[in-house]
């Protein structure tokens, strides 16, 4: 597997760390439901089988935070983005 | 048919030709007081302990391929309850004393070697940690032997003892570990429910769950829809895309973990090892190859094949401990999806839908605990109450913050 880096280029796997799902949000402390919401946000992902929105971190490179979009099926990338602009 | 020495040379006198399929092949019906969706070996074992133990026989196993094709054939056969927490470790000794009876309870020869394994360890604070381990597997009465350098050298002399960066300072063992027959599991389960009236029903793939008034009410499949007062999940690798079908999500992600096998060679590892500076555990299957695996590759994935980084890791990691594996050829590789659960240990309970349980999560342990998981999850469906052995794989105790975090990792799958 290699990765499409905006900064590097198309770089192999080795040089990245991988984090996980990156459609989570942060919740906001001061809602009613707050405990709820960061027991969620800590511990359940939808896990999906099919497109899925994840953080790498290209620790050997440019040590930027990307956003890919791969295909957990097939392992196939379909885009790659800093995440300096935000999530 | 009772398998018996009578049998075997019945048959082998009259030409081998009244051998019978050991277990039927079943078309589904209509309704069923309880289905079991996945056949593999956690699966079957559930179906069987449901007819033995709690007399429910009007019961169905959904398998999406043929048995055992999931993660039951992609695994290294280890068996083991060499845990340190009391909650895994009551549950993995009490799944060890069953594969110790398993033989007799099934009639059928699941080939459990219980060639003892050892876990090796490299530094003074690793023994301590060993040794605080080894106390608690012998508290729970699953034994455990803290052995110095000098007798582990005794019992594996081809390890490289004098490596500069990871020298051995004896090991951990469990002489009671060891290993299966993989397919000899799921194949002796399913027999013995079959034999018991449970339907096995092949290439029947889950679609949907029926919900009505918050309680699971049936299932639509590729062979048409099939009622069920009770159902059971036992999917790993795909439990979050069921539980998706039933409107919730599940404190998981699916990885996927490599295995591997050389070429076969004579008898040279007797034991299961294990390395303690890496992740890397070996056995020699009855065939001859060497079995061997490390690390999962550490990303979501539903792939079943993994990638090449991880394959050279667990060959780094075997040379480190054994150099001698360094001219040997991999005959074969494969991944099997785990369910990485967010504090490494497993999940039997009820799920937020009724008439609807789960058992899910077992990262990348699960063999071991097939006759466990089985007979634990078969008392949770039947009785609605857990088993004392498994009463702590609650789905809540993430929310309450008693989670069984073996490692000290933390919510991050990929790190147990």
């Amino acid at each position: 597997m290699r990765i499409a880096c905006p900064h590097c280029g198309l770089r192999d796997v080795r040089e990245f760390t991988y984090l996980g799902d990156a459609t989570l949000a942060r919740p906001d402390p001061q809602a009613p439901d707050a405990v709820d919401r960061f027991i969620s946000y800590v511990y359940t992902r939808d896990n999906p089988a099919g497109s899925h929105r994840e953080l790498w971190y290209h620790g050997a490179g440019c040590q930027a935070w990307l956003a890919v979009e791969r295909d957990t099926r097939t392992h196939a990338i379909a885009a790659v983005r800093s995440c300096k602009a935000g999530l | 048919m009772h398998y018996s020495g009578w049998t075997l040379a019945w048959n082998a006198l009259s030409g081998h030709k009244n051998w019978r399929p050991a277990w039927r092949d079943a078309p589904p019906k209509a309704s069923y007081d309880v289905v079991i969706v996945g056949a593999g070996g956690h699966g079957l074992a559930t179906a069987h302990y449901l007819a033995k133990e709690h007399g429910l026989t009007n019961v169905a196993v959904l398998e999406k391929n043929w048995i055992g094709s999931g993660n039951a054939g992609r695994n290294t056969t280890i068996i083991r309850s060499n845990y340190l927490l009391p909650g895994n470790e009551r549950f993995y000794e009490w799944s060890m004393k069953l594969w110790e009876g398993l033989e007799r309870d099934l009639n059928y020869n699941t080939m459990v070697s219980q060639r003892g394994i050892i876990n090796i360890y490299h530094s003074d604070v690793q023994r301590d940690a060993f040794a605080r381990r080894g106390n608690s597997m012998r508290l729970h009465g699953a034994g455990g032997e803290l052995l110095d350098r000098e007798h582990v050298r005794a019992l594996l002399p081809y390890l490289d003892y004098d490596n500069a960066r990871f020298p051995i300072h004896g090991g951990l063992m469990q002489s009671r570990g060891g290993t299966a027959r993989h397919d000899a599991v799921v194949w002796g389960y399913a027999r013995a429910a079959s034999e018991r009236g449970v339907d096995i029903v092949q290439n029947c793939e889950v679609t949907g769950i029926t919900v009505e008034n918050g309680r699971a009410v049936g299932l639509e499949t590729t062979r048409g829809a099939i009622r069920a007062k009770k159902i059971g999940i036992v999917v790993a690798g795909n439990s979050s895309r069921l539980a998706a079908m039933a409107g919730f999500r599940l404190p998981i992600e699916s990885h996927v973990l490599q295995a591997f096998v050389s070429e076969g060679i004579k008898p040279l590892v007797d034991h299961v090892i294990t390395f303690g500076a890496g992740h890397f555990y070996i056995s020699q299957s009855d065939k001859g190859g060497l079995v061997f695996g490390g690390d999962i590759d550490g990303y979501n994935s539903y792939a079943q094949r993994g990638n090449l980084p991880t394959v050279e890791d667990v060959c780094e990691g075997g040379m480190a401990l054994m150099p001698l594996i360094g001219r040997l050829r991999v005959l074969r590789s494969w991944g099997g999806l785990v369910d990485m659960s967010m504090d490494g240990s497993p999940i039997i309970d009820h799920t937020p839908v009724g008439g609807l349980y789960l058992n899910a999560g077992w990262c990348y342990g699960g063999f071991k605990a097939t006759p466990g998981s089985g007979f634990c999850f078969a008392h949770l469906i039947a009785r609605d109450e857990p088993h004392p052995a498994a009463n702590e794989f609650r789905l809540d105790r993430y929310a309450k913050g008693d989670v069984l975090d073996e490692r000290g990792a933390g919510p991050q799958p990929n790190l147990h």
